[in-house]
């Protein structure tokens, strides 16, 4: 049977779904965290699913796609420090307990 | 001639304005006014130079047949707006501009050396010579401007000068509205003399003098204005009219005299360079620049001789009734500027040969040397006594013999007794105006009256009057040799000055015109009109007697109205404060209160009230942003599937 394309991006679409409704849903900032990363890597499989599909004589999806988990890294570093920080002045990381930046 | 003595004369009195300006307040009184004197001295022995040079040397580029040329120095592009259409500035030398000379750096250095003794001790010693320099500079520019537009430069920065020495003590809350009035009503006037000028220009090639007053220039202004009339008169006219108004700001005719009394509030050295000599005279001085285009129109010159007339009346009226001595000075200046305004206006080629000119000019040059004379004079008094009304001086001849002889001398100059300056040049000027026509002569005669009536009351009242007059605090003495000095030099020039053969040199169109007194028929009766006038000042006011009381008695409203100066000022109060102010500006005021404000506020209050009403969108919550962002991404994402598909 011939791989098309629908056939990658529906589990790249599922992924993001996921995401998704785990980052509205969880309570815990670390899921929220983990599901921020299945939306991201669901996006990189996009772009390596368009470029071997669309252009394949071409890599620009590729270098993208390594890029953007290199600054999924920085960025999930940032976050934990940002939620150590947090459990640090309110001894819990419950969302709801989060609720100081607004009018 | 060479253009290092020219570039000189207006280079010196700048640069002392910057060093003074500059660097004055780490200098000591003492270096600050000798290096203003130094500079205006050398300026002076510059300027006695070129003028010399342009009067006397022969030489071709000078006078050609006995006729005096007008020479440009040089003249460089400043602004070149079109071709023909450019703005220069330069250096330019001719009978008038070289008399000037002679008379600005003259007074200008009495004036300095004067304020050595006069401002001695006072806070801002410095900034008063650097102003002092700055004024010089600025008066020099205008008289040797090439163009009308570089006049104008000048005459905008005279009156910024004048405004920064009338206000010159700042801390005085008089001093600051004077300067303010001063400067906001010549201001008002120059605008005014800048429509005036772009209307000459429209229609003219050129802003030069030369070009616009010599060889077919007034004729073709004329024809190039293509017969336009407004009003039932001549474009060129209007022109010329409204370039006067400057002029009649400056100089400070009716209705625009208000300012001239009030800015003696400026230390005396000041009233006497500024507002007595130089600067007021700058628009008889404008006038006599383009005089050959006032020619053309000469229902423009009729305009001049109507406002000089008036205001040479009205001014002599009021001077009989001021009780502060600078404001007696004031009006004097006032009537005698419009004595030199109405000379200039009845000046004819066909009679006398443009007498009305020459002797418009040569009573410019008397009037600077004795007025200056009698502020200075005025000056000295005001130091020995430490007041300004001449309620409190009184028997001051024996105290002050130097001041009271000056003064003398200054009075019977302004007066036209012979031999004093001011006999020859009053003398030319009413037997312009008698050939002119026998109203003004009359008229005018009555006016030198009354001048000679005013200045000899104000003498006996200084120092005659109540001989036994309380000086509490010290005996009032001559001032130190920096003040007396110039005083006694100007009275001897003021003695002599009526002896130069001024018609050989200064003239409408630069050939000589031989003075001849006509005794019988006008020097005579206005010798006799004097001698009566001050013969009545001295049985009115010699001895301490109640008679002025009993002459104002008669008519006691005529003296409170004089004394009010007929109320011009309470008349321009109204006109600014209730109707401008009170009632136009209201509207207007309003009008951007309510409406453009309105508008402004009422955009920060919609915007304030929507946030406040939305504001609950921000809970904090990130879950609920998400949620949000979400279905916005979803909505966006359908209308965009909706409009593609």
């Amino acid at each position: 049977m011939e791989l098309t394309m629908l056939m990658y991006l529906i589990p790249s679409l599922l992924m993001f779904a996921c995401g998704v409704f785990g980052f509205i849903t969880r309570r815990n900032l670390i899921a929220i965290l983990i599901s921020l990363e299945l939306m991201l890597n669901s996006v990189d499989l996009n772009f390596v699913i368009f470029n071997r599909f669309l252009f394949p004589g071409e890599l620009e999806g590729m270098f993208f796609t390594l890029f953007s988990i290199g600054i999924a890294a920085a960025e999930t570093a940032l976050a934990i420090a940002i939620i150590i920080n947090i459990f640090r002045s309110v001894k819990n990381i419950d969302v709801k307990d989060i609720t100081k930046l607004k009018f | 001639m060479d253009q290092t003595l020219p570039i000189l004369i207006l280079a010196i009195p700048i640069t002392m304005f910057f060093i003074l300006g500059l660097f004055g307040m780490k200098m000591s009184h003492k270096l600050a006014g000798v290096l203003g004197i130094l500079g205006m001295g050398t300026a002076m022995v510059l300027s006695y130079t070129v003028a010399f040079t342009y009067f006397f040397s022969g030489d071709a580029a000078f006078i050609i047949d006995g006729v005096r040329q007008q020479v440009e120095i040089f003249d460089v592009t400043w602004l070149a707006f079109t071709d023909k259409l450019v703005v220069s500035l330069g250096f330019l030398l001719d009978p008038i501009s070289a008399m000037m000379l002679v008379v600005i750096t003259t007074i200008s250095f009495f004036v300095h050396l004067y304020s050595w003794g006069y401002m001695e001790g006072e806070k801002g010693f410095q900034r008063f010579y650097a102003f002092l320099s700055l004024f010089s500079f600025s008066m020099l520019g205008l008289v040797v401007a090439t163009n009308i537009f570089q006049m104008y430069i000048f005459w905008e920065l005279v009156g910024v000068s004048s405004y920064l020495l009338i206000g010159f003590y700042y801390k005085l809350g008089s001093a600051v509205s004077a300067s303010k009035k001063a400067f906001i009503v010549t201001r008002f006037a120059d605008l005014g003399m800048l429509i005036g000028i772009l209307i000459l220009s429209f229609y003219m090639p050129t802003f030069n003098f030369i070009e616009l007053t010599q060889n077919g220039g007034p004729e073709l202004a004329l024809t190039s204005t293509g017969g336009a009339t407004f009003l039932g008169g001549s474009v060129l006219t209007w022109a010329l009219i409204l370039i006067f108004t400057g002029g009649m700001g400056k100089s400070a005719m009716m209705p625009l005299h208000i300012w001239l009394p009030d800015a003696m509030e400026g230390p005396t050295p000041v009233s006497a360079l500024i507002h007595a000599a130089t600067m007021v005279v700058a628009g008889v001085y404008l006038v006599a620049r383009m005089f050959p285009l006032y020619l053309m129109e000469t229902a423009s010159l009729d305009f001049i001789t109507g406002i000089g007339a008036i205001t040479a009346l009205y001014a002599a009226i009021v001077a009989c009734a001021q009780v502060d001595i600078k404001r007696v000075l004031a009006f004097s200046t006032i009537s005698q500027i419009a004595f030199m305004m109405v000379s200039l206006g009845v000046a004819r080629p066909e009679i006398h040969e443009g007498l009305g000119y020459m002797s418009s000019m040569f009573h410019l040059f008397t009037h600077a040397m004795f007025k200056a004379l009698l502020f200075l004079g005025a000056g000295a008094l005001i130091h020995a006594v430490h007041s300004n009304d001449y309620t409190s001086m009184g028997g001051l001849r024996k105290y002050m013999p130097i001041t009271h002889w000056t003064f003398l001398i200054g009075c019977l100059a302004i007066a036209g007794i012979y031999p004093f300056s001011g006999f020859f040049s009053k003398d030319e000027m009413l037997s312009a105006m008698y050939g002119y026509s026998t109203f003004w002569g009359v008229w005018m005669t009555a006016v030198a009256g009354l001048t000679a009536f005013y200045m000899f009351r104000l003498y006996y009242l200084i120092f005659w009057w109540d001989e036994n007059p309380n000086y509490k605090h010290h005996t009032p003495h001559d001032a130190p040799w920096q003040m007396s000095l110039p005083l006694i030099i100007l009275a001897a020039v003021s003695c002599v000055a009526g002896f130069i053969p001024f018609g050989e040199l200064v003239t409408w169109n630069g050939e000589p015109y031989h003075i001849h007194i006509e005794w019988v028929k006008i020097a005579v009766p206005s010798l006799c009109v004097a001698i009566a006038a001050i013969l009545l000042a001295t049985v009115m006011y010699r001895k301490k007697n109640s008679l002025p009381d009993k002459f104002a008695a008669v008519w006691p409203g005529l003296w409170t109205a004089a004394h009010h100066r007929f109320y011009w000022d309470e008349m321009y109060m109204f006109v600014t404060h209730k109707i401008i102010f009170g009632g136009i500006c209201s509207f207007i005021a309003w009008f951007d209160r309510q409406i453009i404000d309105g508008t402004m506020d009422m955009f920060a209050k919609v915007t304030q009230k929507t946030s406040y009403a939305i504001r609950g969108l921000q809970s904090g919550s990130i879950q609920t942003y998400v949620w949000w962002y979400f279905v916005g991404a979803v909505a966006l994402a359908a209308v965009t599937a909706w409009v593609i598909l």
